[in-house]
C-alpha cells in the first residue's frame, strides 16, 4: 500500500493549525499528518498535537523551504511515497487533497501543483481579486517560466503541492530555502521531472498573517528571479553549465 | 592630500586596535579576523607610504591621489564584505542542515521512547500522535541508509 502523508508547514498557527489537522483527517484518514513548526512563539506545537498531528519542531526558524525540506527528509528517510503539502494557515481545502493524490498516482509526473485558477469560473477576476501587485507577481513569474518550462504553469506561487518519492528524493537533498515553489518548479524541471496542475480553492486565512510584508513585496520578485536565473544558467544538465565545464 | 594620509592612517589603527580588542574579548574568532586586519594594514600602508600611492595613481590613470586612495579602500573593503558573504552563505547553509538534522534525529528519538513506553503494559494506553505516525510509517531505515 502506498503511504501519504500531509507535510504542513507552521510558523505561529494557533489560530488555525489544529482545525486544518482535524479537516486533513476527516478527508484522508489514514494519511500520517505531519507538522514541521517552524520555531513559532505561540503554541502552535501544542495546537496540532493536540488535534492529534505528529510536531517535527526545527531548533531555530529556517524560513518556509528550510522547514519544507525538513519534512520532506523525514519523509523520505521513512519510506513515504507520496508527500502533500498544506499550509497551516487554512487557505487549502483538504477536500482537495484526493484530487491531487490521484494526480499523483496516475499522470505518469513527478510533481502535482493545486491551482486556484483552474478551479475558477472567471479566472482573470480571481487574479485581480488578489490585488494588482500580485496579480502583476503572478503573470510575471508565468510569463517567466513558461519558456523555461516549456509549457504554461497557471499558479507558479501555489503552495498546495504533491510530489512522489523521486521528487522527494531531490527536494531532501537539494530546496530552496525562501520563496521555494518557483524555484522548485526550476529545480525539477533541470531534472527533466513532470508536472501536472489540478484545479483546488483557495480559502481566506484563518489565522495569523501573511509571510509578505510590504518590504518584502518588492523583495520577493527580486529574490526568485534571482533564484530561477542561477537554477537555469548553472545546474547541471544546461547548456551553459556543461559548455562551462568544457 | 597630507590631511586625508592621516586620517586614513589614524582611521586605519583604529580598525586594527578595534579588530584586536574584538579578538582579544572574544567577541570576533581568529580566523574572521584576519580579513579586518589584512585590511587596516594595507590601508595603514598606503596611508604611511605616499610614493607608493603616487605609483598605484599613475598605474591606474587616475589623476587625482585621494579618489586613487578611496578606490583603493573601496576595493579592500569590497573585498572583505564579500569573503564573509561567501562564509555567511556556508554557515548559514551548514546552520540549516544541522537544525534539520537534529530535529529529525530528536523527532525519532521520541518515537523510539513513545515505542519503548507503549510496550510496557502500564503505559499501552497512551496512544499519542506520535503512535500514529508509527503506525502508518513503520518503515525501518534501509541498511546503508541514514537520516542525512
Amino acid at each position: 500500500m502506498n503511504k501519504l502523508m500531509i507535510l504542513i508547514p507552521a510558523y505561529n498557527e494557533e489560530g488555525a493549525v489544529a482545525s486544518v489537522v482535524e479537516e486533513v483527517r476527516a478527508v484522508v484518514a489514514d494519511a500520517t499528518i505531519l507538522v514541521v513548526d517552524d520555531c513559532s512563539e505561540d503554541s502552535t506545537i501544542q495546537e496540532a498535537r493536540r488535534a492529534g498531528a505528529s510536531v517535527l519542531p526545527v531548533p531555530h526558524h529556517l524560513g518556509l523551504g528550510g522547514c519544507v525540506q525538513a519534512g520532506y527528509r523525514l519523509a523520505f528517510d521513512l519510506g513515504f511515497d507520496y508527500v502533500i503539502r498544506v499550509d497551516g494557515d487554512g487557505q487549502h481545502d483538504p477536500r482537495d487533497i484526493p484530487a491531487l493524490l490521484t494526480a499523483l498516482q496516475h499522470e505518469n509526473c513527478e510533481m502535482v501543483i493545486g491551482s486556484r485558477f483552474l478551479s475558477a469560473a472567471n479566472p482573470r477576476k480571481l487574479l485581480i481579486q488578489g490585488g494588482w501587485c500580485r496579480a502583476l507577481g503572478i503573470s510575471l513569474f508565468r510569463s517567466i517560466l513558461r519558456p523555461i518550462l516549456g509549457r504554461p504553469v497557471s499558479d507558479p506561487t501555489s503552495g498546495f503541492v504533491g510530489v512522489n518519492r523521486k521528487a522527494l528524493d531531490v527536494f531532501s537533498r537539494a530546496f530552496p530555502l525562501e520563496y521555494p515553489e518557483i524555484e522548485a518548479l526550476v529545480v525539477l524541471q533541470r531534472r527533466r521531472f513532470r508536472f501536472v496542475e489540478v484545479p483546488c480553492h483557495i480559502r481566506e486565512r484563518r489565522a495569523g498573517r501573511s509571510s509578505i510584508t510590504a518590504i518584502k513585496a518588492f523583495y520577493f520578485p527580486v529574490h526568485v528571479l534571482l533564484g530561477v536565473f542561477v537554477n537555469v544558467l548553472l545546474f547541471p544538465g544546461s547548456r551553459i553549465w556543461r559548455s562551462l565545464r568544457k | 592630500m597630507d590631511r586625508l594620509l592621516g586620517v586614513m592612517t589614524v582611521a586605519s589603527l583604529l580598525l586594527i586596535a578595534l579588530v584586536l580588542a574584538s579578538v582579544r574579548r572574544e567577541h570576533i574568532r581568529v580566523e574572521y579576523s584576519i580579513s579586518w586586519l589584512a585590511a587596516g594594514l594595507a590601508l595603514l600602508v598606503l596611508s604611511l607610504w605616499k610614493s607608493l600611492d603616487q605609483r598605484i595613481a599613475l598605474a591606474l590613470k587616475i589623476p587625482d591621489l585621494a579618489v586613487t586612495l578611496l578606490t583603493i579602500c573601496g576595493v579592500v573593503f569590497l573585498g572583505v564584505l564579500f569573503a564573509f558573504s561567501l562564509r555567511l552563505s556556508q554557515l548559514k547553509d551548514s546552520s540549516i542542515k544541522l537544525a534539520q538534522r537534529v530535529a529529525i534525529l530528536e523527532f525519532r528519538l521520541e518515537t523510539l521512547a513513545g515505542q519503548s513506553a507503549n510496550n510496557t503494559p502500564a503505559r499501552a494506553d497512551a496512544a499519542t500522535a506520535q503512535g500514529r505516525l508509527r503506525a502508518t510509517a513503520d518503515v525501518p531505515l534501509q541498511p546503508g541508509q541514514s537520516v542525512r
